[in-house]
């Protein structure tokens, strides 16, 4: 049976991360607190807006209302990264070799290891940073489209054209599908190694009640799992050409309840999905089976992330009532 | 039960206004009145706004065409980005104050708060506040169609510097402003100085109270009538009190007053007030449905109370371009005219049209 051991915050919680074994929560207000060996606190921005997870360095990156952007350790050590003074960071991505993108405005700019800034201006606003995993390529979300920059050489940017406003970018683990989220409740997918007007380049995948704002990709990047709808909406692109033709698993369905946060397990076919009255459920791809991780709560669930091995989950809510599920029990 | 009550929607304020027109002053007051209020403001340049203790958020004016057929259905990006960012820690403030641009289109603004969900749930649009230069009005509407856009739109306008003008040139320009718009309050000022209880927490998007708040709702076509400081309309609850200019036909008569006389030739906005009795519910819906589809690109705003055959309750009903709203909002008094009661701001609107088909929706009498 999975145990689930409650840890209480004040407010909105944007993030939960492990690094190592330690769970992290990044609240709203700038406090990142970890359970290693006892509660303990970082204050890391005067108002924090984004937060992942850096795989290349084991550490969180964040971005603030005081337009600083931190790397926070598996210690709890902040060090400042870059900063725009009066400019909310709302945008981070963590990148392989300590590269690390963030953007405002219509600006996004990516922080080498060595401290270098290159910048990306596009003429609208930079609405979501993904790092290409092979490579250091970003792609930035924008109205109309994506577009895709080489970070280091001075090539002409790709522009991916897709019509209308998106807000959220990630790169297949395979580094041959872009994906964004949009405004207007759909995910947008671009096939990378298709020729330009072929008709596998655009990937449409539609028909979520509410905007799509929480994505993860499967073990080998064989399924993405997305929220936006009554249940977990998982698409298959293990395929040559992703999801096309192709129907979404629609996992974890509830009545009238909306899934807000997904995370798939490390290793296995099965994703962690989190609803807007708390709950919790882990679902599996072959053949639906459910359990239940956590009752509801008190708000809605935020973020959602499994530690290295797999047997424990931690979840972020709004209401700040988090916790971390041990499976094992 | 395991979903928590909402907490009480955020009001938003929007300050709209050309460049000079005393936004900025008007906003410094606010910020430094001593109402015991907190306001979150967003900005597209910090300016000379500079109250330390006050959130203030920069941010880029950035307008989405939503993608789901609707021509006119736009947003701003933007400001869904830092409402959803402000609302994550909302006892920092008790309201929203959102600061155009001044060439900026209120629209997509306004429309920001009906169309993004996130947004809708967890704020409310309070009204849209249009500031007016006296001095400089005539020349505005002139060069730039937005002065005339951000007048149309707004549910109060005040008319700034009226220092600078002379009796008869800040009644030609209030005469402007209620041709643009006959449904606004309007308010004269000098140095942006206003009660800001005539600014702030108006309600006038809030199907409840927006007609609720202005018992004269409509009279205002009356062609010589202008709101000033003396014409003490009272927001915060209904009375009685009557002009004597307000000579309206007691009959159940459907008519109009002409607009479209104004006295500055630059305006291209025009009104159309419409008034009828007891409406059939079976044929208004499907009539405002059709109307805000096919003339919605030209519908700036439209608000009205409408008498339902057979319905003991007054339905208020009000849009922006496409998007309309109605609700039932309050039984109808004892003694009170049960009439219908609709206005339109827009452009390129057709008058006939729209008067002979809102009529073909009365209720049949015998």
């Amino acid at each position: 049976m999975p145990t689930v051991a409650p840890l209480d915050l004040d407010g909105h919680v944007v993030a939960a991360a492990f690094l190592g074994d330690v769970p992290f929560f990044a609240t709203a207000s700038g406090a990142i607190h970890r359970l290693d060996h006892g509660q303990k606190v970082t204050e890391a921005h005067d108002g924090l807006l984004a937060c992942v997870r850096d795989d290349a360095n084991d550490t969180l990156i964040t971005g603030g209302e005081d337009g600083k952007v931190q790397r926070i350790a598996a210690d709890g050590t902040v060090t400042l990264l870059a900063e725009v003074p009066r400019k909310w960071i709302s945008i981070v991505a963590a990148g392989p070799q300590g590269a690390v993108g963030f953007a405002e405005g219509r600006t996004a700019r990516v922080r080498l290891a060595d401290g270098t800034i290159k910048e990306f201006v596009e003429t609208r606003s930079v609405e979501g940073v993904a790092f290409a995993p092979k490579g250091l390529r970003i792609g930035l979300a924008r109205y109309n489209g994506a577009s895709l920059h080489w970070v280091a050489m001075a090539a002409q940017p790709v522009d991916l054209e897709w019509k209308g406003a998106h807000t959220g970018i990630t790169f297949s683990p395979d580094g041959r599908f872009v994906v964004t989220s949009m405004q207007e409740n759909a995910l947008h997918g671009w096939k990378l190694d298709s020729k330009p007007g072929g008709d596998t380049r655009h990937m449409r995948m539609t028909g979520y009640p509410a905007k799509v704002k929480s994505l993860s990709w499967s073990a080998k990047g064989k399924w993405l799992a997305s929220s936006g709808a009554p249940a977990a909406i998982v698409w298959p692109f293990s395929a040559k050409d992703g999801p096309m033709g192709k129907p979404p698993l629609e996992l974890g369905t509830r009545a009238d309840v909306m899934v807000t946060a997904v995370a798939c397990h490390p290793a296995e076919e099965v994703v962690a999905i989190g609803y807007s009255d708390g709950m919790v459920l882990a679902a599996r791809f072959a053949d639906s089976r459910e359990v239940l991780l956590r009752r509801p709560g008190k708000g809605a669930v935020t973020s959602m992330a499994w530690s290295k091995n797999g047997k424990l989950l931690a979840f972020a809510s709004e209401a700040g009532d988090c916790g971390v599920i041990d499976l094992a029990g | 039960m395991t979903e928590t009550a909402l907490p009480k929607p955020i009001p938003v304020t929007v300050l709209t206004g050309y460049l000079g027109a005393g936004k900025t002053t008007l906003l410094n007051r606010i910020l430094t009145d001593n109402h015991g209020k907190k306001y979150a403001v967003i900005v597209n340049e910090f300016g000379e706004i500079g109250i330390d203790n006050d959130l203030i958020v920069e941010s880029d004016e950035e307008i989405y065409e939503m993608n789901n057929g609707c021509i006119c259905c736009t947003v701003r990006g933007d400001l869904i980005r830092v409402v959803e960012g402000l609302m994550r820690r909302p006892g920092r403030f008790d309201a929203i104050i959102v600061e155009t641009t001044g060439l900026a289109d209120p629209v997509p603004v306004a429309q920001t708060f009906f169309m993004d969900d996130d947004v809708r749930q967890k704020t409310e649009l309070d009204a849209v506040v249009a500031l007016v230069d006296a001095k400089h009005l005539p020349l505005r509407l002139k060069d730039s169609r937005e002065a005339e856009d951000q007048i149309a739109f707004a549910d109060v306008v005040l008319i700034n510097k009226t220092d600078l003008v002379s009796p008869e040139e800040l009644a030609r320009i209030e005469a402007t402003v209620r041709v643009i718009n006959p449904s606004a309050r309007i308010h004269r000022t000098t140095r942006s100085e206003i009660d800001l209880t005539k600014v702030l927490n108006q309600g006038a998007f809030n199907l409840e109270r927006a007609l609720e708040n202005d018992p004269h709702f409509l009279d205002h076509d009356a062609p010589d009538h202008v709101c000033g400081p003396e014409c003490g309309h009272d927001h915060h609850h209904d009375h009685d009190h009557d002009h004597a200019h307000h000579h309206h036909d007691h009959d159940h008569e459907h008519h109009h007053h002409d607009h479209g006389v104004s006295p500055i030739h630059d305006v291209t906005v025009q009104s159309i007030s419409l008034r009828g009795g007891e409406m059939n519910p079976d044929r208004f819906f499907p009539w405002i449905q059709k109307i805000t589809q096919t003339d919605g690109p030209n519908i700036l705003r439209l608000k009205g109370i409408i008498a339902f055959a057979g319905d003991d309750e007054r339905y208020v009903v009000q849009g922006v371009h496409m998007i309309v709203e109605g609700d039932h909002q309050r039984a109808w008094k004892d003694g009170e005219k049960r009439e219908s009661r609709l206005v339109f701001i827009g452009r390129d609107l057709d008058r006939e049209k729209i008067e002979r088909t809102f009529k073909a929706c009365e209720a049949q009498t015998n």
